[in-house]
């Protein structure tokens, strides 16, 4: 080893950043992770998307836009479903969960975009759309401008907590007071883009299988972001309860059962409504005889597996007040929603085609796809560590206090 | 086997004569899975 070796390396170790971050094999695996995603984000920005990807002409969208964009907007959901439940229908008691899932939408809806980004390139001309030259007659112009214009609306109902932070205290009782018409206008979006992104594969009708293509795909789409949303704040809970548990002051401990079985309820019963609408979709569109293929058997595994048991366990688990049992369920609900938005996009979208037309996904693009999740959580984790979100402020105990208070009274 | 439609209507009285049968039946099973899902809560008295 050589003396500048030995130089650069003592630097590097006596570096105050470096020796503040605790290198544990998670921390290791994630700097891995980070530097791939770097030389990979070179490589695609380089290279183009044929030096990264698998795509062709026949399959322009991939896991990209399966995983990232679409699992990425349903699992965001928490953000409208748990401000609308508590603001909006008055349930106080989900307090303490808002924030969390406000900055879990948040991220992830920026996550999306950055995401967008490796998929369309040309990062600087991500504005064109929806200034220079809006195509008002399409549903990814109003996919684009809703998803830009919720972003927006997460960030603003994300900063009070960064503003507490850094003790910005008048502009954050500016904020504060916005709440109410941030979650209208959230909620609102939310309905608009969630169905849209199913919207966007009625122009298919000859490439996705019968079995999942239905006119009905933008209800689908909308109904099933509500429990994916749901179950995502139950199951993002139980990780920070997990890891975050020292971060959490007493109002979140003794919410947080009261959170993961109200949202269990609800989410079961949404999750059957949604079978119900699946099964008139099936019988409307008169699909039932390829239930008996491979294709009905998977279909089926989708939504016996993935929709009907976890229902029957998040009800199981509401009856019982077996918080646990809720967690498992959001697993499986969580995984649910990634499995029909892959099977919509990538698995049963050109199913006729011959397997050696098919696609699959480069090692690369699917790296950059984990790059994307980590980054999520490391600044996930940065925000958490920092920012009362899993807390509240000491200096604004008394206005959550009243607020609660208050809505007992009504 | 697939059943043969020779008309629209054929085809339409078919699927809307099943779909009117399962929002029958949904109508049945959703209240009866409500008071599953809700059978072991606290009865508040809103009277």
């Amino acid at each position: 080893m050589t003396l500048q070796t030995i130089s650069i390396k003592s630097r590097l170790i006596n570096n105050p950043l470096i020796k503040k971050v605790e290198w544990t094999p998670v921390n290791i695996v994630t700097a891995i992770i980070l530097v791939m995603g770097f030389f990979l984000t070179i490589a695609r920005f380089f290279g183009g998307l044929g030096t990264v990807t698998n795509l062709d002409d026949n399959n322009p969208w991939g896991v990209w836009i399966g995983f990232d964009l679409l699992c990425g907007v349903a699992l965001a959901a928490g953000g409208y479903v748990t401000s609308s439940a508590c603001y909006i229908f008055g349930l106080k008691r989900f307090h303490s969960a808002v924030r969390p899932a406000i900055l879990t939408a948040f991220l992830g809806y920026a996550l999306v975009a950055f995401a967008l980004n490796y998929d369309v390139g040309r990062p600087w001309r991500l504005p064109y759309p929806v200034f220079y030259s809006p195509g008002t007659s399409s549903l990814l112009f109003e996919v684009g401008l809703c998803v830009f214009l919720y972003l927006n609306v997460l960030f603003i109902e994300f900063t009070p907590a960064a503003f507490e932070w850094l003790g910005l205290k008048k502009i954050r009782s500016f904020v504060v007071g916005l709440t109410m018409i941030l979650t209208i206008f959230g909620v609102v979006l939310s309905t608009l883009h969630q169905s849209s992104l199913g919207a966007l594969f009625l122009i298919a009708p000859s490439k996705l299988h019968p079995l999942w293509y239905s006119g009905y795909l933008p209800v689908y789409f909308f109904i099933s972001s509500m429990f994916a949303g749901m179950s995502m704040v139950i199951f993002e809970g139980s990780l920070a309860h997990k890891y975050l548990h020292h971060k959490m002051d007493d109002t979140h401990l003794s919410e947080s059962d009261g959170v993961v079985l109200g949202f269990s309820k609800a989410a079961s019963f949404v999750m059957m409504g949604y079978l119900g609408i699946k099964l008139i979709g099936l019988a409307i569109d008169n699909n039932w005889h390829h239930l008996f293929t491979g294709w009905g058997l998977w279909f089926l595994f989708e939504l016996i597996g993935f929709v009907a048991i976890p229902a029957f366990m998040y009800a199981v688990a509401a009856r019982d007040k077996n918080v646990k049992f809720a967690r498992i369920a959001s697993v499986f609900a969580v995984l649910g929603i990634i499995l029909n938005r892959l099977n919509i996009s990538l698995i049963a979208f050109n199913w006729h085609l011959p397997s050696s037309q098919r696609y699959f996904p480069s090692w690369m693009e699917i790296a950059t796809s984990v790059f994307i999740v980590t980054l999520g959580i490391v600044v996930y984790r940065f925000i958490t560590a920092y920012m009362p979100i899993l807390y509240e402020h000491s200096d604004y105990k008394h206005d959550n206090s009243n607020q609660n208070a208050n809505s007992h009274d009504d | 086997m697939e059943h043969i439609f020779y008309t629209l209507q054929d085809f339409m009285v078919h699927t809307k004569g099943i779909t009117y049968l399962i929002m029958g039946g949904l109508l049945i099973a959703l209240p009866l899975f409500w008071l599953f899902l809700t059978g072991r809560d606290e009865k508040n008295k809103t009277f």
